[in-house]
Order: C-alpha cells, then sequence, then structure tokens
C-alpha cells in the first residue's frame, strides 16, 4: 500500500466489519454502475518517492538560470536565509484557514501583522489577509469603487498599467456591464490634467500604476481631490517596496491601495505563488474583500486574535458577499511580514534605494549608445525602458546578452502585444546585481550594437 | 496569554538582516514631488527575535502535521515532505515568468503533463492551472459558461442554480459573473430534488452548480437525469471539485455528463493549505468548451512545449502570470507518487474512514441523512442544543483540548447544529478511534456538566474569544 495510507489489511477487514460491509467497493454503492471505471485511470502506476525527485530534478534542470534582469511583475532579489527558513515551519504550511481562532492564534497574529505592515507602507487603515496576486487585487478595487457609488458602471484605468493588469480587467469585465474605459497615456506616463475630460456620472472611479509599465514614477499631484470632486475614488497600484522612496498611496489620498508583494521575500518560482495586497482608507472597511483578522480580547480579559468583519464574506453573505475569495496567499503574506521583520525600515530603503543607484548606474552607462535610446523626461526607479532602432536590433542585443549569461529585459512588445512597444525593453536592475553584472551588460551590449 | 506583537520587541538602531554594500555610486534622488515623507513605522528586531516570534507563533497554530484535521469539506490529508524538496529546487524557483519558451522548457513541461493528467482523472477534454484558488477557478469556470452562452447568442441566461446545501463561494462566484441565483432544494434523502429542478429549468437558465457527492457527503445518485435536464434545456453542467478526493479513480466528473469541472489541489491533490492559500483551483472542460478556457495555454510541438496565445473564443487573462506554478508542481508530484492504482485507493480510503466514523458516530448522535456516506458526514447536535444548552461550536471548541482540529461547524446550512467531518485517507484507524472517543466522551460530558463545554477551550494559548466585540469595535492593526 501507498506510504500515505496507513491501512493494514487488518485493518481494512475490521473497519469494513463495524461498518457492516463486505468490501471496498459496496462503499460505492450510491454511485450508479455505469459511472464506475470499469478501468484503472490512464495514468502510469505510482512510483517511489525517490524516482519522483530524480524525475522532477531532471524537468528543473531544464530550465536555464541566468544573471536576470526581468521584471514586468517579478522579480530576482535577495531572500534572507531566515526567511525561508520562517515560511517553512509545519504549523504554518500545514494549517487550514484559521477558523478555530483559540488554535489557531499563532498564525492569526502572523496575518494581523502582515495587515499592520501594509497599511504602514502604504499609509493606508485597513489590509486584508491577502489576494492572489497584484493583477486581480485590480478587480477587487474596481469592485469595491463601483459598489460605492450609485448607478456607477464605469472603471477607468491608465494605459501604463501593467498590460496584464489591462487584460485581468478586461476578463473580469466580461458579460458583465461594466466598462473599461482607458485614459491615454503621455510620455511614457498618465499626466493628472489628462483625467478629467474622462470623468462623467457613471465612473466609479480610476486605476493607476505607479511605477507603471514602463518603471516610472508617476506624479498624482492633486488626482485624487479631482477624482473626489467628481464622486469618484482612486486606487493606485504600487510595487510595495518603491513604497519607501516614493510617496505612499495614502500620502497621494488614494481611497485604495493595490499591488504585489512578491518583492518582499518572494523567490520568482515562474510568476507563482505571489500575494496580491489591499488596504483601503477607514470608511471603506465594511467593502474590503476576503480575510481580515482582528484583535479582541478572550474571557479572561487576554488579548487574542480571530477573523473578523465575516460578514463581508462568501459562506455568510453568498451571492451578497463583497468578493468571492476564500483561500488567498496566507502562507506568501507570512513570509513576506517575515522579510520586513527581518530587513525593517533600513532594510527596505537599503534594498529600494541600491535598485534606485544600481539602475541609474546601468542606465548612465547605456546613455548614448548608438542604436538605442532612453526615457529621459520622467524619473523611473529600478526599471526603465531602453528603446532600440528595430525590433532586429532589440532581438541581436537579446541573443548577445543571452550568450553573455544575461536575460537582458522584458520586451514590451510581446508583452502589451501593441506594435509600437516592439522595440522597448524593459530593463529591470535588483539590488542582487552587482557592479560587475552592471558592467557586464553595458560592454555586451556596446560590442552588440556596433 | 499572547505572545508580544513585533512592533512590541522593536527597540531603535536593531538590525535584522545585514545586505551587501553598494557598490556603486550614488544617483540624484527622485524628484521632491513623488518623494516619501513619512517613514512606515516598522518593528527594528534582532534576526533571533524574528526567529523565535515566528516560532512561538508557530506553537500556538495546528496543522496537519502535529494533529488530525478532520475538517470537512477541505480534506487535510497529509501533505507529503518531498513536495517541499521539489518545490525548492532553483530550477523552479529561479525562473521568471516572461522567459523566453526555450529556457523554461521543464516547466512548461509540468504545465502539460499536469493539466494532461488532471484532464484524464477528471474525464475532462483539456484545462487551464491559471486559477489561482477554487473560488478563483468557480469565478473562471462560470466566465466561460457565460462567453459560451454569449457566443450562441443566449445572452438572455441569467440564472445559475446551486442547491441549498452548496459552498457559499459557488452564489459567490455566479453572482460576480452577473447572473441571478435560484437555489435547488434538497429532498428527504439530502439529494438535489429533481421534481423541483424541473420546474427552474428553462431557457433564462445557464447553469447548475453541483457538488458531487454533496456537501452532505453523498452521492448525487440522479446526476444522469440531472445532466439530461439540463442539457436539454439547453444549460451547463458545473463541478464544484471540492469533494473530488471521494471518487478518485472510481468515477469521474466528465462521464457524468459535467461540462465544467474545477479542483482545488490544496485538498484533493495534497498540496498544502498554507493557513488560507496559496492555493490552486485548476479548470477542466469539455471539447465543446476548450475554445473558451484562458490564454495562453501550453501545446506540445516537434520542438518541444510552446505558449499558445491565439485563441480567438478565449475569456482572456485570468491572473497575473501562470497560475500558482510552484503548488501545482506539487500535486504533480502527487499524481506521479500515486499513480492510478494509488489515486484510486485514495478514494477508497477516504470513504472506508468516513463510513467507519459514521457508523461509530451514529449511535450517540443524530444523523439528519442516510447513515452511508462517502468521503465525509454530517452530523446535527440539535438534540444536544435543545436538551442541555450545548452547541456545535461548544463541541469544537472542546475538542480542541484534546489536540484535535474540530470539524467544520454550521455547515451545510439546511442542517441545525452541524459538525461536518472529512477524516481523509491518511488517517489511520488508531487515530480515528481516539477522535470517536473524544467525542462520545464530549457528549456524555454535555449531558452531565455542560458548563465544561461551554467554558472550552482551557489548554490553548487563549480561551474563547470575543468575535461580537472584534467586528463591532475592529482592531485591524497595531496600535500606537
Amino acid at each position: 500500500m501507498k506510504s500515505y495510507i496507513p491501512h493494514t489489511v487488518a485493518d481494512r477487514q475490521r473497519m469494513l466489519a463495524a461498518i457492516g460491509v463486505a468490501s471496498l467497493d459496496e462503499l460505492f454503492a450510491p454511485i450508479p454502475e455505469k459511472y464506475l471505471l470499469k478501468d484503472e485511470l490512464p495514468l502510469p502506476l505510482g512510483v517511489a518517492e525517490e524516482e519522483v525527485f530524480q524525475r522532477l530534478k531532471k524537468l528543473a534542470a531544464l530550465n536555464q538560470q541566468k544573471i536576470s534582469f526581468l521584471g514586468m511583475g517579478s522579480y530576482d532579489r535577495i531572500v534572507p536565509a531566515a526567511v525561508q527558513s520562517i515560511a517553512s515551519l509545519p504549523a504554518f504550511v500545514t494549517a487550514y484557514t484559521p477558523y478555530q481562532a483559540e488554535m489557531s492564534q499563532g498564525l492569526l497574529q502572523a496575518i494581523f501583522e502582515y495587515q499592520s505592515m501594509i497599511c504602514e507602507l502604504t499609509g493606508m487603515d485597513v489590509s486584508n489577509a491577502s489576494l492572489y496576486d497584484g493583477f486581480t487585487a485590480a478587480t477587487e478595487a474596481a469592485s469595491i469603487m463601483l459598489s460605492s457609488r450609485r448607478k456607477s458602471d464605469t472603471i477607468l484605468v491608465s494605459q501604463t498599467l501593467h498590460p496584464f493588469t489591462l487584460e485581468v480587467l478586461k476578463t473580469w469585465a466580461l458579460g458583465t456591464n461594466v466598462k473599461i474605459e482607458v485614459v491615454k497615456e503621455r510620455g511614457r506616463r498618465l499626466c493628472v490634467e489628462d483625467v478629467e475630460p474622462y470623468l462623467h456620472g457613471q465612473v466609479a472611479g480610476l486605476i493607476v500604476q505607479s511605477p507603471n509599465r514602463y518603471g516610472i514614477v508617476e506624479d498624482y499631484t492633486s488626482l485624487a481631490q479631482m477624482l473626489h470632486t467628481n464622486a469618484c475614488q482612486l486606487t493606485i497600484s504600487s510595487d510595495p517596496l518603491a513604497l519607501v522612496l516614493q510617496k505612499s498611496q495614502g500620502e497621494w489620498g488614494a481611497d485604495i491601495a493595490i499591488g504585489d508583494t512578491q518583492p518582499l521575500g518572494l523567490v520568482n518560482a515562474f510568476g507563482g505563488p505571489s500575494c496580491g495586497y489591499i488596504a483601503v482608507r477607514k470608511d471603506l472597511m465594511r467593502k474590503i474583500p476576503g480575510r481580515v483578522v482582528g484583535q479582541t480580547l478572550d474571557i479572561r480579559g487576554n488579548r487574542g486574535f480571530v477573523l473578523t468583519l465575516q460578514a463581508r464574506e462568501p459562506h455568510i453573505k453568498r451571492e451578497r458577499a463583497t468578493s468571492n475569495i476564500c483561500s488567498n496567499q496566507a502562507l506568501a503574506a507570512l513570509t513576506t511580514a517575515a522579510y520586513i521583520a527581518l530587513v525593517g525600515e533600513a532594510g527596505l530603503k537599503e534594498v529600494a534605494t541600491q535598485s534606485y543607484d544600481k539602475a541609474h548606474y546601468l542606465a548612465g552607462k547605456l546613455r548614448g549608445l548608438s542604436g538605442i535610446s532612453l526615457e529621459e523626461e520622467s524619473p523611473f526607479w529600478c526599471e526603465f525602458p531602453l528603446i532600440f532602432e528595430t525590433p532586429q536590433t532589440l532581438e541581436r542585443a537579446l541573443k548577445a546578452l543571452s550568450e553573455a549569461g544575461i536575460w537582458g529585459g522584458v520586451r514590451l512588445g510581446k508583452i502589451s502585444g501593441k506594435a509600437e512597444d516592439e522595440s522597448t525593453l524593459i530593463v529591470a536592475v535588483s539590488e542582487k546585481r552587482t557592479k560587475e553584472d552592471l558592467d557586464l551588460y553595458s560592454t555586451t551590449l556596446q560590442e552588440a550594437l556596433k | 496569554m499572547s505572545q508580544k506583537l513585533l512592533i512590541e520587541l522593536s527597540k531603535e538602531g536593531r538590525r535584522g538582516y545585514r545586505f551587501p554594500l553598494s557598490d556603486v555610486p550614488s544617483a540624484p534622488t527622485l524628484p521632491e514631488s513623488v518623494r516619501r515623507e513619512v517613514a512606515p513605522r516598522l518593528p527594528e528586531v534582532a534576526e533571533l527575535d524574528v526567529v523565535r516570534h515566528y516560532s512561538n507563533l508557530a506553537r500556538h497554530s495546528f496543522g496537519v502535521d502535529y494533529g488530525a484535521y478532520p475538517l470537512g469539506s477541505c480534506t487535510m490529508k497529509y501533505n507529503p515532505k518531498l513536495h517541499n524538496y521539489v518545490a525548492a529546487l532553483e530550477g523552479f524557483t529561479n525562473i521568471h515568468p516572461l522567459q523566453d519558451e526555450e529556457s523554461v522548457q521543464g516547466a512548461l513541461e509540468v504545465i502539460f503533463n499536469t493539466t494532461k493528467a488532471l484532464s484524464q482523472i477528471t474525464g475532462m477534454a483539456w484545462g487551464s492551472l491559471h486559477p489561482l484558488a477554487g473560488a478563483h477557478g468557480e469565478y473562471v469556470g462560470l466566465k466561460i459558461i457565460k462567453a459560451y452562452h454569449a457566443k450562441r447568442g443566449e445572452e438572455g441566461r441569467h440564472k445559475v442554480i446551486v442547491p441549498v446545501s452548496a459552498h457559499g463561494t459557488n452564489p459567490a462566484s455566479a453572482s460576480l459573473n452577473g447572473y441571478s441565483i435560484v437555489e435547488v432544494a434538497t429532498d428527504k434523502r439530502g439529494l438535489v430534488d429533481v421534481e423541483a429542478l424541473k420546474g427552474l429549468l428553462d431557457e433564462s437558465v445557464a447553469a447548475i452548480m453541483l457538488t458531487n457527492p454533496n456537501t452532505l457527503g453523498l452521492f448525487e445518485e440522479e446526476i444522469g437525469e440531472i445532466a439530461s435536464l439540463v442539457h436539454d434545456c439547453g444549460a451547463l453542467l458545473y463541478y464544484d471539485g471540492a469533494n473530488l478526493n471521494a471518487i478518485l479513480g472510481m468515477a469521474r466528473p466528465g462521464d457524468m455528463g459535467f461540462d465544467v469541472v474545477h479542483l482545488n489541489l490544496h485538498k484533493t491533490f495534497a498540496t498544502p493549505h498554507g493557513g488560507g492559500g496559496p492555493g490552486s483551483g485548476p479548470v477542466l472542460v469539455t471539447e465543446t468548451l476548450k475554445p473558451f478556457l484562458p490564454i495562453p495555454d501550453v501545446i506540445k510541438s516537434a520542438t518541444g512545449y510552446r505558449w499558445q496565445w491565439e485563441s480567438g473564443s478565449s475569456i482572456g487573462r485570468v491572473s497575473g502570470f501562470w497560475g500558482n506554478f510552484l503548488v501545482y508542481l506539487k500535486a504533480y508530484a502527487y499524481i506521479l507518487t500515486m499513480g492510478s492504482d494509488g489515486l484510486k485507493a485514495v478514494a477508497q480510503h477516504a470513504v472506508l474512514n468516513a463510513n467507519y466514523m459514521l457508523a461509530a458516530l451514529s449511535d450517540y448522535f443524530k444523523v439528519p441523512y442516510q447513515k452511508r456516506c462517502m468521503h465525509e458526514f454530517v452530523l446535527s447536535l440539535q438534540d444536544y442544543k435543545e436538551k442541555w444548552g450545548v452547541s456545535a461550536n461548544d463541541f469544537a471548541k472542546a475538542l480542541q483540548d484534546y489536540d484535535y482540529h474540530p470539524p467544520t461547524v454550521y455547515f451545510p446550512l439546511i442542517v441545525s447544529e452541524a459538525l461536518m467531518f472529512e477524516p481523509t485517507e491518511t488517517e489511520s484507524v488508531e487515530t480515528l478511534d481516539g477522535i470517536i472517543e473524544a467525542l462520545i466522551n464530549l457528549g456524555k460530558l454535555a449531558q452531565s456538566e455542560s458548563a465544561r463545554l461551554k467554558e472550552a477551550p482551557l489548554k490553548r494559548s487563549v480561551r474563547r474569544l470575543d468575535e461580537v466585540k472584534a467586528a463591532k469595535e475592529p482592531i485591524l492593526k497595531w496600535q500606537n
């Protein structure tokens, strides 16, 4: 028998007798005969653990690893050893959602602390326990905004959102009466003065992103005020790490803050799991989706933690719930909290600043090379667009970089599907890159573009 | 007594981690107009502080690795340790989602093979691993149904039928897709009332969502007739895979006439639940619905595995990248380990364990429906509530003191004072005997000293918590 099933032959006999049936098959009598499989599933027979491990090790070895300048939503950052160790603790890994608060105090406290940290970073009042990822978080923010303005049916989105966020929103709106209207970018950023013409009585709010799809840090001065004057709300999506340098969503006056915590202690992992965050102003507290942990007291007056505000959730409200989300990314949220605890505000600033300095060092080295240009008008953080003369030069450059052991960046055209992006490469630089890596990048590119 | 919060351990100037020093010159800072003004208030603690903090929090948590976790509808089976090793391989952790296809052939093979295996296990044509949790899978599955009807010019189908016993996410996911919800009653046997269903089916119905076995742990024996009725009126049949563990390798939703299936890999396929995710909720469909699946798909070609971006009828992108890769990777390892023989044994022993518990407990507690179940069963403590004032919640809290995780309480909604048990196949008969004994003891205690149950738990890090206070005076982050 399989090692994950502990029954001996004698156990089975005793149990069947206790139930009063003669065989395992008899237990499946409620299934009509015609649906019972006559044959085994068309899968191979099971094998030993060691064989599975060797097979998957071979598959893992087929995946190539290089010095990475890939970003656009997933980043190669330093993860302290203690983070992985904490994230592996079986009490967290093998627990279900902490419905039974008294025997889940540790997990609940860890999530409460995660919520607190997200509020600190974003400058908002209330965070939930996490969402799936930063992309789907946009749909949850849109739902809150729509439910906040009566008779609204339109969500405005900035054209500078990550292209995948736009796609996820489009799917979300498909088959419903919700309209998504795109506010055109200007000079690779959203200009606040361009928003006003889009505002009308059916608009619930606007979703913007900074750093945006190009890595550019956008300026939202007076944006929140303009929206609020028009009875609309503002959602700002941000890489949470950037928030130690740039204005937080709270400082911009946003109603909703969203993003993805992957840069805070989570590995690339081919894009998942990552962890979406959402935080709101206090008056939107009862509209926030998903799990929320709150502090309370036990019957002896001692502090404790519980899942709270459950009247918003599917298991109570069913079709009137604020969202259908139940399982979220709890362990990834806990991992993020452990990362933030370890590195602290000073560490976050160090990582964000080194990423900034290194990105600007590389951009400086590339500036002036023949065949490429950089975005010079707007400030960027750790990611910037590199614009090649033609798609062909871009490919030549990527090939040369790859041969030098470097993933050179993300082809924006492939991600956005737009012809005008075909010659644009988005280059992400993390604190993990050394000067040697950066110099190798620039010299390789210089050679390739000769 | 709860332990200190990280922020209460904080001491100015203390550091928990040291990054390498920067080896490039400083760049001029961001312009003032976009620069952050007030720094976030985060803990300043040493590495050991953090490690001890979480190790102690772990002591006040409970997972499958610590004891039985018979939480109904959650399939809290053992999560094999092998999976953690596989998911920690650098070739899987250190790859970026936007690398060129040629450089991630191993990962694409995992996606392709897992999709194929799950299709075979469920009897469906093909699927998508993109959905990030069970409820997300429901949302995607219903989106596919919506797109299918729209394509046929039948946008008028605006209703989704769910049984009164359905998981709360079913109506929530349908509502999210703009559907109105119609409930179908449960008959005396605890099954869908087919006569009532007939009265609900017409050209305004888009789909019916079923869990089979249902949330009472009973197999919907008339599934064949239900499928015909639903299809005859042009609607589709949706399978909520929360309870697939009961029929793995024994029967397949595809053969029963289901058009869309979502699975919970963190239930049936032994991937850890992580205290509330990350999960994985793949969606599988019939040949007819295949063109509507999310993009991108993975295809196998002569030159290797490729992303397939084009699909005219696709509902589009449903999450940022390609789903929770490290989660379905673990499910793939599980499928390889178990194989066709092992998966069948899973269902057999899951059903054996549930029936063994039910048989032992049915002399002591009220069984609201049938005395034989599939992989889970529901008891009603209505008698205890009426006679001795002891609720299902009191029982659950008291069970904590025996070091068992309590069952699901107050679900399904059609059973008053419900306790819902799902032991899973990975628990031994000795463990089941222990839970049975504890429950019988509690039953006696409820009759003689009910106050003791109402005080429970006594042995956890805190006593019973005030949930009303938490909701009325919300404190949702650390205070100044």
